[in-house]
């Protein structure tokens, strides 16, 4: 699974869970600060990016995804 | 040995009626945000909530459920000596005995009924509701008294940033008798002790008493924690009432989840794809989180405004501390 694949995948969960524009969810952008995603939809997002990939993110774990790069590389290395 | 004789009551169970109590201070998020650290703006994005009704004098958890019951029994067309039951469900009656029920029992007239109080948190009123619905087709009680009452400023800290705003005060109460047709489906509940810390107090009553702790015991809970339970888990349980009662989604008029956050609510009107058409239950908004007593108080704000009507099937789910939660699918009285 590439990176990219991974990226749009997560972009579209972002999407149906925050109503943040697809196009600017990109690597760089911080789920909090630059995309508006708080705690609680976070949770929403890491559980649906659960369900798609079969990883497993603890809550613990998911403290450390401040940016989508960060969410995108933990996918990547744990499913 | 000898051969004991059984009972059988009605073939089903129905609600007849529901009546409420609100408590007369209504406290806007300014108000709460001079004690905590917040603002209007996090407070309705983070729960949806403008404004709640905390209890003053007069409004004791026995006061609020007895006022919320007569209104129950005069809509139900019943007298208060029918009454054979009264359950009540609360966590935030300061008496370990004798039963807030009991009492009410005395206050509405209904003296000579059996009373007792249980403890699901915010579970609890469709805890009782799948009770009464056995007991009475069991035939131990032909009317029974449900109640779901809540003082939860007794038990929050109003100085603590993750629940003073959210918990609120109020009583909603059902009167459930026989019915020729099923108007209570099956309950599908459940239990996950081991999460018993996600919504906990900070400590025992005795261990205050003892010196062990500094401050009054008080509400504590893992926010995130509860809303990944709730989010995830309960849209499962949702389904499996609807399922057994034979329903599908689209049979519903009504949804009334426990009132916990309207984030939570959301979440699960995304997760069970209800039909647009489905009237969603959204009392949080102006009456903050009560527990036992959110889903009679949604469903009684829901029936006086006209959004939702007698007759129409609704979908109940509560869930909060233990963790504990319950669903069932009724006919709204």
């Amino acid at each position: 699974m590439s990176q990219e694949e991974v990226l749009g995948g997560l972009a579209v969960i972002v999407n149906e869970v925050a109503g943040v524009p697809v196009d600017q969810i990109t690597l760089d952008k911080k789920f909090v600060d630059d995309l508006d995603v708080d705690s609680l939809s976070m949770v929403e997002v890491v559980m649906a990016a659960e369900d798609k990939w079969g990883v497993k993110i603890p809550d613990a774990e998911a403290k450390n995804l401040v940016t989508v790069g960060d969410a995108v590389a933990y996918i990547e290395a744990n499913s | 040995m000898p051969s004991l004789n059984t009972v059988t009551g009605a073939k089903h169970a129905r609600i007849y009626s529901v009546g409420t109590y609100r408590p007369r201070r209504v406290v806007t998020n300014a108000e709460v945000c001079e004690l905590i650290d917040s603002t209007d703006e996090w407070i309705r994005e983070r729960s949806g909530i403008t404004e709640r009704r905390w209890a003053g004098e007069g409004e004791s958890v026995v006061d609020m459920a007895a006022e919320a019951a007569k209104i129950a029994v005069e809509r139900a067309g019943i007298e208060p000596t029918d009454i054979g039951l009264i359950m009540l469900g609360t966590v935030s009656h300061p008496y370990a005995f004798p039963s807030a029920s009991v009492e009410v029992g005395e206050l509405i007239g209904a003296r000579g009924a059996p009373a007792l109080d249980f403890a699901a948190a915010c579970a609890g009123f469709c805890y009782g509701v799948g009770m009464a619905a056995d007991i009475i087709r069991g035939g131990s009680a032909k009317y029974i008294l449900v109640i779901g009452v809540e003082r939860l400023t007794d038990v929050v800290n109003e100085h603590d940033r993750g629940t003073a705003f959210l918990f609120a005060d109020g009583a909603g109460a059902v009167v459930i008798g026989p019915s020729d047709t099923p108007g209570i489906g099956p309950i599908v509940w459940g239990g996950d002790g081991s999460q018993k810390d996600a919504i906990t107090m900070t400590a025992s009553l005795n261990d205050f008493r003892d010196g062990l702790v500094p401050d009054y015991p008080t509400a504590v809970m893992a926010g995130q924690q509860v809303f990944r339970w709730a989010v995830g888990e309960m849209p499962k349980a949702t389904k499996e009432a609807l399922e057994q009662a034979g329903i599908t989604a689209a049979d519903l008029d009504v949804f009334i989840p426990h009132q916990a956050n309207n984030r939570i609510t959301d979440a699960l009107v995304r997760a069970l794809d209800l039909p647009p058409n489905v009237k969603v239950a959204r009392d949080i908004i102006t009456t903050g989180n009560t527990s036992a007593a959110s889903i009679p108080l949604a469903m009684d704000a829901m029936l006086q405004s006209g959004e939702a009507k007698s007759g129409d099937t609704a979908l109940l789910i509560g869930f909060g501390s233990g963790l504990v939660h319950a669903a069932q699918v009724v006919t709204l009285p």
